[in-house]
């Protein structure tokens, strides 16, 4: 019988809830930081880092998407490979030191130097990707020309969106460091568009095998 | 209390921009996602009624359409192209913008942090740019039908030639690139939404909600999610190299050899055919992004009527996830007549026919789930029971053309139309009204009127099967769909009648929606106030407050003890026991 009062009780609680304010935010994780007290069951991963995985998840799937279609189109008979630009490799050099430098910046928690330099990069290999583009033209290569130049301008310009992408976040996060906000968050967003970056230069590395490899 | 007020006014933004308009908070974003997706409804289903009017009286004049269409219906007579418009609108609004943005984003929205017990999404501020990218996606589909040619007219799968030759037909002009364009946006906002699901529902769950712990609808969000996540970014892929054999003079999906008037187009080597693989990677699992969240709401909403636990809640996981994953190398069922090596059909026939082990353990979880039940047939019951109604007779078709030797036969005919008018229009929309009679007291703090819910029920159930029950028949009588007028057919001269008899139907059914706009409106000023927990349910979101404040909780989130369907628990005081009662209190069972 006192289990009985218990319950009803417990349904009056319940219902007395609805008088109850909203509680100052305890959990200030709006800038994909975790704090909070009032956490509940969850992975042992911040939401912030498990979103981007997420993200990066269906960028993969983008990239396959275009890769069974290079495959298909391949395999036509019009198909006729396009000369290789020399200044790829530079690009590629850029990219890639440029994920070697922001991964310096990670491990030595200091974002601002590095992070700068980084971008920097990021922005030298866009342009360089211009003056591939730019070099292919001069040969009379252009986006219709056959099917091997058509993916060649679309998956590179697809994969300059996704650089530009990620020179917008890391831009935004310089700006944050330009700001008094503790290292933790800054290292936090540092940490975060380290691991996009170098997602991006991985995919380019995939691109380069796919459209001059097989 | 004026501490409290201070806190309040701190959180909540008091603008009304930023409370109504530019919110952040998931159930205002919920409510928006879901009055769209009714104004799209509102869109679709005239499109509708309009396909109709012509499949039933193929060669009448209808004087007042003139002036409503002048160029599609000149002379009262509609002409073919404004047709194709047609069913192509009807397709792209009824499964994107209308049971993707009702049914997913918008119960999910309002329902999913509720459900488990969080304050908001994840990303409350990428909840709401993934709803302020929508909006530009559907002012765009609408405002395709008013551009040169008119809206977008090759079928809701945009296949080519028809959708990458600009001047095939004149809805492949500016209105196939505003499609592409729509979609784009859609699929971005849809990204940003699944992300988002998917985070909040892995990441923000309260004290004791573990997975399996959470209620069955919240399960088919998570799988839904991840399946649109994985299958939109190659249909956007696909849509790139569309837009630049349309604009850029490529040839991804153009064959040579292809003729426009007199003239030879200069494309050469491409595979229509690729288009279709890329298109059906999406499109099947879009069948089940919409599905599993209307059979997640038929499951939840059967326990509170039935008064006891939904039978097999294990198993129907297990199940779901199965779907999801054999719902991705399955697409190609969509393809048996384009073309295919007779192994690769094998595959995907097999495949095909595997999903409906999981599909048939789910039902029977939802029929033994009515076994012994003390059963009240309140609205909310009624349409989560025709939903299953709708999910037996569709799937039963779904046998027939998931089999490549059957579906050869019945492929492109209205045996289709009828199949998937009854898995993504019938299920989904009975479990969008089911929701809606069910969680409107939670949304806005009144009861929708029960008699006229039952009057919509049962309009609804009838008619429906009398539209799409009987075009099975009509498919396997030889009716193709897509075709203009059947007219000229003298095989088909004799289910000319049934076709009238469709359209009657079909325009009852329409009716029927206007009874339940009227009570949606009337019930949100007249309605009789809900009590806090109206239906004596068990799940999170009947212990918020109601309308739940910003925020959602109180002091603290609640403390989850138990599954979300401890109905009837012997020695119980109460036939039902919220989540959050303690073990010290009622004993917990799972």
């Amino acid at each position: 019988m006192r289990e009985v009062l218990d319950v009803k009780a417990h349904v009056e609680d319940v219902r007395i809830w609805g008088d109850f304010r909203m509680p100052p935010s305890e959990d200030g994780r709006r800038d994909g930081c975790d704090g909070g007290s009032d956490r509940g069951e969850r992975l042992p991963i911040p939401s912030a880092r498990l979103g981007l995985w997420i993200f990066l998840g269906t960028v993969t799937m983008l990239f396959a998407g275009f890769t069974s279609a290079y495959l298909v189109r391949q395999a036509g008979s019009d198909w006729q490979p396009i000369p290789r630009p020399p200044i790829l490799w530079v690009n590629t050099g850029v990219l890639l030191l440029s994920s070697f430098l922001l991964e310096i910046g990670r491990r030595r928690a200091s974002p601002r130097r590095w992070g700068a330099g980084a971008t920097f990069l990021g922005v030298l290999f866009l342009l360089g990707q211009l003056l591939v583009w730019r070099a292919l033209r001069a040969q009379g290569v252009y986006l219709p020309t056959n099917p091997h130049s058509s993916f060649f301008y679309i998956l590179t310009g697809v994969h300059g969106a996704h650089v530009v992408g990620g020179i917008i976040a890391l831009l935004s996060g310089l700006v944050l460091a330009g700001r008094d906000v503790s290292e933790e968050r800054l290292s936090h967003r540092l940490s975060l568009c380290a691991t996009y970056w170098h997602f991006v230069g991985g995919v380019w590395l995939y691109l380069l095998c796919v459209l001059f490899l097989f | 209390m004026s501490g409290q007020h201070v806190v309040h006014a701190h959180e909540e933004p008091q603008s009304f921009l930023r409370r109504y308009i530019f919110s952040t908070d998931h159930k205002v974003i919920g409510i928006q996602y879901y009055l769209t997706a009714m104004v799209m409804a509102l869109v679709g289903g005239t499109l509708a009624m309009l396909i109709r009017l012509q499949l039933g009286w193929p060669e009448a004049k209808w004087p007042l359409l003139a002036k409503l269409f002048p160029r599609g219906m000149s002379g009262g007579v509609m002409n073919p192209d404004f047709y194709l418009a047609l069913i192509t609108m009807h397709g792209t609004l009824m499964i994107f913008f209308v049971v993707s943005l009702g049914l997913v984003s918008g119960f999910g929205n309002y329902l999913l942090p509720l459900h488990i017990g969080a304050r908001d999404m994840a990303f409350p501020f990428l909840n709401m740019l993934s709803y302020w990218t929508v909006v530009p996606a559907c002012v765009i589909m609408l405002a395709s039908f008013f551009v040169e040619g008119g809206a977008a007219a090759s079928g809701w799968t945009a296949y080519p030639p028809l959708s990458a030759v600009e001047q095939a037909v004149p809805g492949s002009g500016l209105g196939q690139t505003l499609w592409i364009l729509g979609m784009a946006l859609f699929i971005a906002s849809f990204t940003m939404g699944g992300l988002n699901f998917v985070t909040t529902i892995l990441n923000e769950r309260t004290r004791g909600m573990s997975m399996m712990r959470l209620p069955l609808f919240i399960w088919t969000l998570l799988i839904a999610s991840i399946l649109g996540l994985l299958a939109f970014p190659p249909l956007t892929a696909a849509a790139i190299l569309l837009l630049f054999d349309r604009h850029g003079g490529t040839s991804f999906f153009l064959p040579s050899g292809l003729y426009f008037g007199e003239r030879v187009l200069p494309h050469s080597g491409g595979s229509p055919l690729l288009w279709q693989h890329l298109f059906w990677f999406l499109g099947h699992p879009e069948v089940y992004v919409l599905i599993l969240p209307a059979l997640g709401i038929a499951l939840d909403l059967l326990p509170p009527f039935t008064r006891k636990p939904i039978f097999g809640y294990r198993l129907t996981v297990y199940s779901l996830i199965a779907i999801g994953v054999l719902s991705m190398i399955v697409w190609g069922h969509h393809m048996f007549v384009s073309g295919m090596n007779p192994y690769v059909g094998e595959f995907f026939a097999i495949g095909t026919l595997a999903i409906t082990i999981p599909s048939a353990i789910i039902g029977f979880n939802l029929i033994a789930s009515l076994w012994g039940a003390r059963l009240q047939l309140r609205t909310p019951a009624l349409f989560a029971l025709g939903s299953i109604a709708f999910f037996g007779t569709g799937g039963f078709g779904g046998i027939f053309l998931g089999n490549a030797t059957s579906d050869i036969q019945l492929h492109d005919t209205y045996f289709v139309v009828g199949h998937f008018h009854f898995m993504i229009g019938g299920v989904t929309l009975l479990a969008l009204f089911g929701g809606t009679y069910y969680w409107f007291p939670k949304m806005f703090g009144r009861m929708m009127n029960e008699r006229l819910g039952k009057i919509h029920f049962w309009v609804t159930f009838v008619a429906f099967y009398a539209v799409f029950l009987t075009q099975h028949f009509l498919g396997i009588g030889g009716m193709p769909r897509r075709y203009y007028a059947f007219s000229k057919f003298e095989f088909l001269a004799p289910i000319r009648d049934l076709n009238e008899f469709i359209s009657l139907a079909a325009f009852v059914l329409g009716a029927a929606q206007l009874v339940f706009l009227f009570n949606f409106f009337w019930s949100l000023f007249r309605g009789a106030r809900a009590e806090q927990n109206p239906w004596r349910a068990t799940t999170l979101e009947w212990v918020a407050p109601t309308p739940p404040p910003h925020g959602n909780w109180g002091e603290t989130t609640p403390e989850v003890h138990r599954w979300p369907y401890d109905y009837s628990v012997p020695g119980a005081p109460e036939d039902f026991t919220p989540q959050t009662v303690p073990p010290t209190v009622v004993e917990v069972t799972r």
